[in-house]
């Protein structure tokens, strides 16, 4: 297996705070490696470094080999780390048709084309009609997405991440606040991601994590704790008590 | 669902969204009308055929992009003052003026895009509205140039396409000033419905959504403020050109104070707000002029206040039900 993203060193500090504490770190190809960590252990910090949201005092980026941590966050998108947010951040305006037609575009390179009509952009429309279709969102592509209930939403949050056609995938805690009968749906719909994009999943539900991930890093106050397969995390006893005992206080 | 017949709906539902509502074109065909049904008004037409389209300049910045200005009126003193300028001095050919009153506003635009795309809403309306007031100054001081407080005389505009001359009843300046309107509109009609529409519209609805789905946004903003200048610019030129006059009015803050007032009575963000928006302002101006003169912002203001606490509600409903009275045009489709 081979690194698609990678992290050296990283450094990030806000004033006194070091929120990310070098951390060297590597997402494999095909993977689905879940990051844990107690409240405030770096995790957003970290994916914000990653999707270039925020920029690192210091350390390095790399993806493929190259490095990208001078590179904006539309020009990361380009090149293919996309991410869904912990909270909600959709078109609400729009409906997820539009939604998910404009992604496209933009990957397309159209987002320039002040002329082209929408309807008239065959490949786009395949493109955007695939997405849907991969999504079940086809019967309410129409509606806006603010009407929509919560868990279509989430649904419709990873469907925009995935509609830029990402090699790698940042999912911040997707299934975060959604009612129980819709959550099934959206486990399936992380499940049925594609192999070849690889997924970074931020995590507090165990189940979930243990579902899915095949690797898992622990991070606790901006380090890295440990790193490995999950049934070897969980029997670690450094993890048990910086994190799971933790939240067993809880 | 198979993928292409999933396309098909694709399509369809993307078409429907672009396609022609039969209110717009009742509302082009009275546009066109009004020549007939108001042959003695055409100056106040004309000024609210301008007022329209400085209004749909302002809609295409706040209504699309989200981008709040109190200084618009600095380009369409620019628009003003540069068609002006070269009517006087190099070409009375109107159309040249247009063209270049557009360009130097849009390049305005683009130079003071930097300034006003950062920060939020209060920083903009601050720093649009300081760039108006600086603008404003600088036309007052260079008066060898402008005239200064006298204003811009001596323009006589030349027949436009060297045929249609203009007359002291506004027939061709109205003609000319829907003319351009209609056109602009189309080719604004045509940009919102693109992919470049669609992401500024992103941009409006959600900034770090837009960013994280690939769009530049600092770029796709200062587009589509140098194109919204341009427009104001084009407002600026025909009032220039069809009163053949310029002061350091088109300048000054009630201008863009008006023009939010304009918007905020058609609604923002669908097009025909600026123009719903600019016959209702200037209907309203004249019926409370005529029966008070000198209280005209008493009442205004008076408007305003009723307006914004509930009456919006009500005018905008009234210009759905409206609407939604005609038939939708192949609706079984």
């Amino acid at each position: 297996m081979s690194a698609v993203l990678q992290t050296f060193n990283l450094v990030k500090t806000f004033g006194g705070i070091t929120a990310t504490d070098d951390v060297t770190f590597s997402l494999e190809k095909g993977a689905r490696h879940a990051l844990i960590g107690p409240n405030g252990a770096g995790k957003t910090t970290f994916v914000n470094l990653l999707t270039g949201v925020l920029r690192p005092t210091s350390g390095r980026v790399s993806l493929v080999g190259q490095d990208i941590t001078g590179l904006s966050r539309e020009a990361r998108v380009k090149r293919g780390v996309a991410r869904t947010f912990q909270i909600n951040q959709l078109f609400r305006t729009m409906t997820p048709l539009e939604m998910i037609s404009l992604v496209t575009a933009e990957r397309l390179g159209r987002g320039m084309r002040l002329f082209q009509r929408l309807d008239a952009d065959g490949e786009a429309i395949a493109e955007t009609a695939d997405i849907l279709a991969r999504f079940k969102l086809e019967d309410i592509m129409d509606q806006r997405i603010a009407t929509l209930p919560y868990g279509k939403q989430r649904q419709i949050e990873i469907a925009a991440a995935f509609a830029a056609r990402p090699s790698v995938l940042l999912l911040d805690e997707p299934a975060a606040g959604v009612p129980e009968a819709e959550r099934r749906e959206l486990l399936e719909t992380v499940a049925a991601l594609p192999d070849d994009v690889s997924v970074l999943l931020i995590e507090h539900d165990m189940d979930i994590i243990f579902r899915f991930a095949t690797r898992i890093t622990v991070l606790v106050n901006g380090r890295v704790l440990t790193e490995g397969e999950p049934a070897v995390v969980a029997r670690d006893a450094a993890v048990k008590q910086a994190y799971l005992g933790e939240a067993a206080h809880v | 669902m198979s993928g292409t017949v999933l396309e098909q709906h694709v399509r369809q539902s993307l078409r429907r969204a672009r396609r022609w509502h039969p209110a717009e074109l009742a509302f082009w065909l009275l546009a066109a009308a009004s020549f007939a049904l108001f042959p003695t008004r055409f100056l106040i037409l004309n000024e609210i055929a301008i007022l329209a389209l400085f209004a749909l300049s302002l809609d295409l910045i706040l209504g699309y992009a989200g981008i709040v200005s109190l200084g618009h009126a600095a380009f369409l003193g620019m628009g003003a003052y540069s068609a002006g300028l070269l009517a006087k001095y190099v070409t009375a050919d109107p159309l040249a003026g247009l063209a270049f009153g557009m360009a130097t506003s849009a390049l305005l635009g683009l130079l003071t895009s930097p300034l006003v795309l950062r920060g939020t809403d209060l920083t903009r309306l601050m720093i649009t509205l300081g760039v108006a007031l600086i603008l404003y100054e600088v036309a007052n001081s260079l008066a060898w140039l402008t005239g200064g407080a006298d204003g811009l005389q001596g323009i006589t505009m030349a027949p436009i396409f060297g045929t249609f001359d203009f007359d002291i009843f506004g027939r061709t300046a109205y003609l000319y000033s829907l003319l351009v309107l209609f056109i602009l509109f189309l080719i604004a009609r045509r940009i919102v419905n693109s992919p470049f529409g669609l992401s500024l519209r992103g941009i409006r609805d959600n900034q770090l959504r837009a960013a994280a789905s690939g769009v530049p946004v600092p770029w796709r903003l200062a587009a589509i403020y140098a194109l919204s200048a341009a427009y104001a610019g084009a407002a600026g030129a025909l009032l220039a050109q069809t009163t053949q006059f310029v002061s350091l009015d088109v300048f000054d803050f009630h201008r863009s104070a008006d023009l939010m007032l304009v918007l905020i009575i058609g609604g923002a963000g669908y097009l025909y707000g600026g123009l719903i928006g600019a016959i209702a302002f200037k209907f309203l101006q004249d019926a409370i002029a005529t029966f008070t003169p000198q209280y005209w912002m008493f009442w205004i203001g008076l408007f305003l206040v009723l307006f914004v606490l509930g009456g919006r509600e009500l005018i905008h409903g009234a210009i759905k039900a409206l609407v939604a009275r005609f038939p939708e045009r192949g609706a079984s489709s």
